[in-house]
């Protein structure tokens, strides 16, 4: 009775699932890319997909690839969705993957705890769990070049030079989901030691587009300074809001997820002075960027929908991911002397990464970013953000970067490190030096 | 031809009563418990076991949930994934407490929390009925999600909001955690599976299946020949919340690993709502067919393009598949608006009576 045709169907499907072809050619490099074309999210996730593909294959078009080996990049669309995200993951795990970037907060949980099982490391560039920043205790997670909480003291700091927190009422709006809440733990301890008093607004997932009933709070409280915490179409209906209420949008600091070319562009002229932070450069300036424009934009072999795309934040921001792959990569072809390596030595490339000015330069990006440092012990590399301003048509960089404050948020961050691993006696740390 | 029953003479009431009464099911369904038991552990990739095997597992046990509701006592529900997660949040919340009880025995008591919000959720059924009853625990979705965001002590305040699998053993081996094999955690599910499906086929043709039958087929009627209509509503909710339940446990501990709220949203409500609609209302067979064709198959049409290595991007074959399995759940339920299973009962008929078509 039951499940009979299934059955068999079933049985085709499991030898055609064994007969998949796992073997690489000799000497390539495998990286597979989680991206969200479709979904709720797509807005952001093309240009990223866009910027992080095109950088590698501009690599095997001007280089012949990294060290000789070439790099295959093969895309698994998520949709934003952590279930499809693990699916893909399962997909290409197998085919000798270097490195994750799972482009999600909820994937990259998922995949922590099986990185050191798979030996497959997570790189989440700026996203997913701040306390994987400590080496020690998640040696196969990396999160550089800073975290969500390195990047609020950064913000901190620019609003405290630009007249002072203290005794300042400072609103934070969030999505109300992991990603937003998590920087609160240290909002609220910076909101003690620094001086000043915090209001938060969280904003549901189903109301992203519908925030008056935050906004209407806003303009009671007349908090001085508005911080957002936001992602999708949560970013641009906060800024119409906030442009509405005549909230004044030079004290209106997004996050690096909530500054991008596609949140403001349908706000236009209306977000006149909105501020977001970043740590990727913009524009087609770069030299690297202008490489990309030569070999794989001009030849129809990226994916952008027009030349004018490349260089916008997200765009490079993906880039800049790429990036810090190709030199990881470099590095531990160094160590072992081979051109393809494995996962392992992909973590050791990671770990040890030095993206200094000088090397930045060479790579065609100064002034790009700041400077990268890895090590045993620290996965974020403590970077530092600037601030960018919308002009009304396009971001203008309106800071230097701002260094975050490690002496306040790297104990916090090891005691966030410290209450993941408590309750997972099997998961394994690394002792540094 | 395949199922000509001459020859099966039944001499007992036992043998008439049976679960399976015509002897071709019995063998098959032996052989698909030998595939599913034996065959695909031996023979299948991690992929399949992992990525196709184990979520549809999953989802079959949900919709098997859905379908007792929805199918058999006619209750509309759009709150599966609420339940899903409360089944999810209470096994973790148990497992950490008591970190040495077998995970085994935390799956099957989570349940039971589940089971208990649901007849809560269960309770304005006895009053309104239909899309109504379905706007009744869509709050229900709405709220619990609420709550799995609100309530932190539900996640023992991770910063992440989420809930993270810790590593359990059963016989020395790990079962859950990042160091179970999918083998392992594919039998585990497998074997859950299986004896929980069996017991619900054999709820649904005893006295309780049959009460929740009347109420879905007329409530008024039932309550004159002395059905108790709070009883009978209530205890579909509590079993149809205790199969969803321990379906979230499971795909939070033996799938994903790790679990946000998004894991629980209104789509998963959806997901299961179509599965039961497609595989068929009121058949557990159905449960199994739908959960194969709206997990599995877009599972198998992604895989296309890389198993013969043709260049299409993902993203486009992620639109195609939804253009693929939205046309073909037309065309079903077209050709078969009583769902996959219904088919399936035709044709197996139709096979029962061959050559003789006329014969019934």
């Amino acid at each position: 009775m039951n499940i009979k045709k299934l059955g068999a169907i079933a049985v085709a499907l499991a030898t055609f699932g064994v007969g998949m072809p796992v073997a690489q050619a000799e000497d390539t490099l495998f990286i597979p890319s989680l991206t969200y074309r479709t979904g709720p999210f797509a807005g952001g996730g093309i240009p990223f997909a866009d910027g992080f593909a095109d950088y590698f294959n501009m690599l095997n078009e001007r280089d012949g690839g990294i060290g000789g080996a070439k790099v295959v990049v093969e895309e698994c669309e998520t949709a934003y969705n952590t279930q499809k995200g693990v699916e893909c993951y399962e997909a290409t795990k197998g085919k000798g993957a270097l490195v994750y970037n799972p482009l999600s907060t909820g994937i990259t949980l998922a995949l922590i705890p099986k990185a050191p099982v798979d030996e497959i490391p997570v790189f989440s560039m700026g996203y997913g769990l701040s306390a994987a920043a400590i080496g020690e205790k998640f040696p196969w997670t990396f999160v550089y070049p800073t975290t969500y909480w390195n990047q609020l003291s950064s913000i901190l700091k620019y609003i405290d030079a630009n007249g002072g927190v203290k005794d300042k009422k400072i609103g934070f709006i969030y999505l109300d989901v992991g990603y937003g809440k998590e920087p609160l733990p240290l909002l609220e301890n910076l909101s003690e030691s620094m001086g000043f008093e915090v209001a938060k607004y969280p904003v549901g997932v189903k109301e992203m587009q519908n925030q008056s009933a935050q906004w209407l709070n806003v303009r009671k409280d007349r908090p001085d300074w508005m911080i957002m915490w936001g992602w999708g179409a949560m970013n641009p209906t906060a800024v119409k809001e906030a442009a509405k209420i005549r909230y004044p949008l030079d004290r209106f600091i997004g996050n690096w997820w909530a500054g991008s070319h596609n949140d403001l562009n349908s706000v236009g002229k209306s977000g006149k002075g909105y501020l977001a932070a970043n740590f990727s450069g913009i524009g087609q300036e770069y030299p690297a960027v202008q490489d990309i424009i030569t070999h794989v934009v001009d030849k129809g072999n990226s994916k952008v929908a027009s030349k004018d795309d490349v260089g916008n934040v997200l765009y490079n921001r993906g880039m800049y991911n790429a990036v810090v792959l190709a030199e990881a990569i470099m590095v531990a072809q160094a160590k072992t002397g081979t051109k393809s390596i494995t996962g392992a030595d992909m973590r050791y490339g990671l770990e040890n990464i030095n993206l200094d000015d000088a090397r930045l330069k060479e790579l065609g990006l100064e002034g790009f970013t700041g400077a990268l440092k890895g090590s045993c012990a620290d996965h974020e590399g403590a970077g530092s953000v600037f601030l960018q301003q919308w002009t009304g048509d396009d971001w203008e960089k309106v800071s230097d970067l701002i260094e975050p404050m490690n002496d306040v948020v790297r104990p916090l961050l090891e005691e966030a490190a410290d209450k993941y691993v408590s309750d997972k006696p099997d998961f394994k740390g690394q002792a540094c030096g | 031809m395949l199922y000509r029953e001459a020859g099966q003479f039944k001499t007992t009431y036992a043998d008439d009563q049976a679960l399976l009464p015509i002897a071709q099911d019995r063998i098959g369904l032996l052989l698909i418990l030998i595939v599913a038991f034996v065959a695909m552990p031996m023979f299948a990739s991690e992929f399949f076991l992992s990525s196709i095997m184990i979520p549809f597992l999953v989802f079959s046990l949900a919709a098997i949930g859905l379908n007792i509701l929805m199918g058999f006592a006619g209750q509309l529900s759009l709150g599966t994934g609420a339940f899903m997660g409360v089944g999810a949040y209470s096994c973790y919340k148990m497992t950490t407490i008591f970190p040495d009880l077998n995970i085994l025995i935390v799956l099957l008591l989570s349940g039971l929390f589940s089971a208990a919000i649901g007849v809560v959720f269960g309770l304005p059924s006895l009053r309104i009925k239909g899309l109504y009853l379905a706007i009744t625990t869509l709050a229900a979705q709405f709220f619990l999600e609420w709550c799995f965001i609100r309530i932190e002590w539900l996640y023992n305040y991770n910063d992440s909001g989420a809930i993270e699998v810790p590593q359990r053993m059963l016989f020395g081996l790990a079962i859950t955690g990042p160091h179970a094999t999918p083998i392992t955690r594919y039998l585990v599910i497998l074997s859950v599976v299986a004896v929980m499906t069996l017991v619900a086929a054999n709820v649904l043709r005893g006295r309780i299946g049959r009460s929740w039958m009347m109420i879905r087929d007329m409530d008024i009627a039932a309550e004159l020949m002395g059905i108790r209509p709070l009883f009978s509503k209530l205890s579909a909710f509590a079993f149809s919340s205790y199969y969803c339940g321990v379906a979230g446990a499971l795909m939070v501990f033996f799938w994903l690993g790790s679990a946000e709220v998004e894991s629980f949203d209104i789509n998963h409500s959806f997901l299961i709502l179509f599965m039961v609609i497609i595989g068929g209302m009121g058949s557990l067979t159905g449960c199994f067919m739908g959960a194969a064709f709206i997990w599995v198959l877009p599972v198998i049409l992604r895989a296309i393009p890389t198993a013969f290595e043709l260049d299409i991007l993902a993203a486009t074959m992620e639109h195609i598949s939804s253009i693929v399995i939205g046309v073909l759940i037309i065309f079903f339920l077209i050709v078969e608006p009583h769902g996959l299973a219904r088919l399936w009962r035709v044709g197996k008929e139709k096979l029962r009576t061959w050559p003789f078509p006329y014969a019934n």
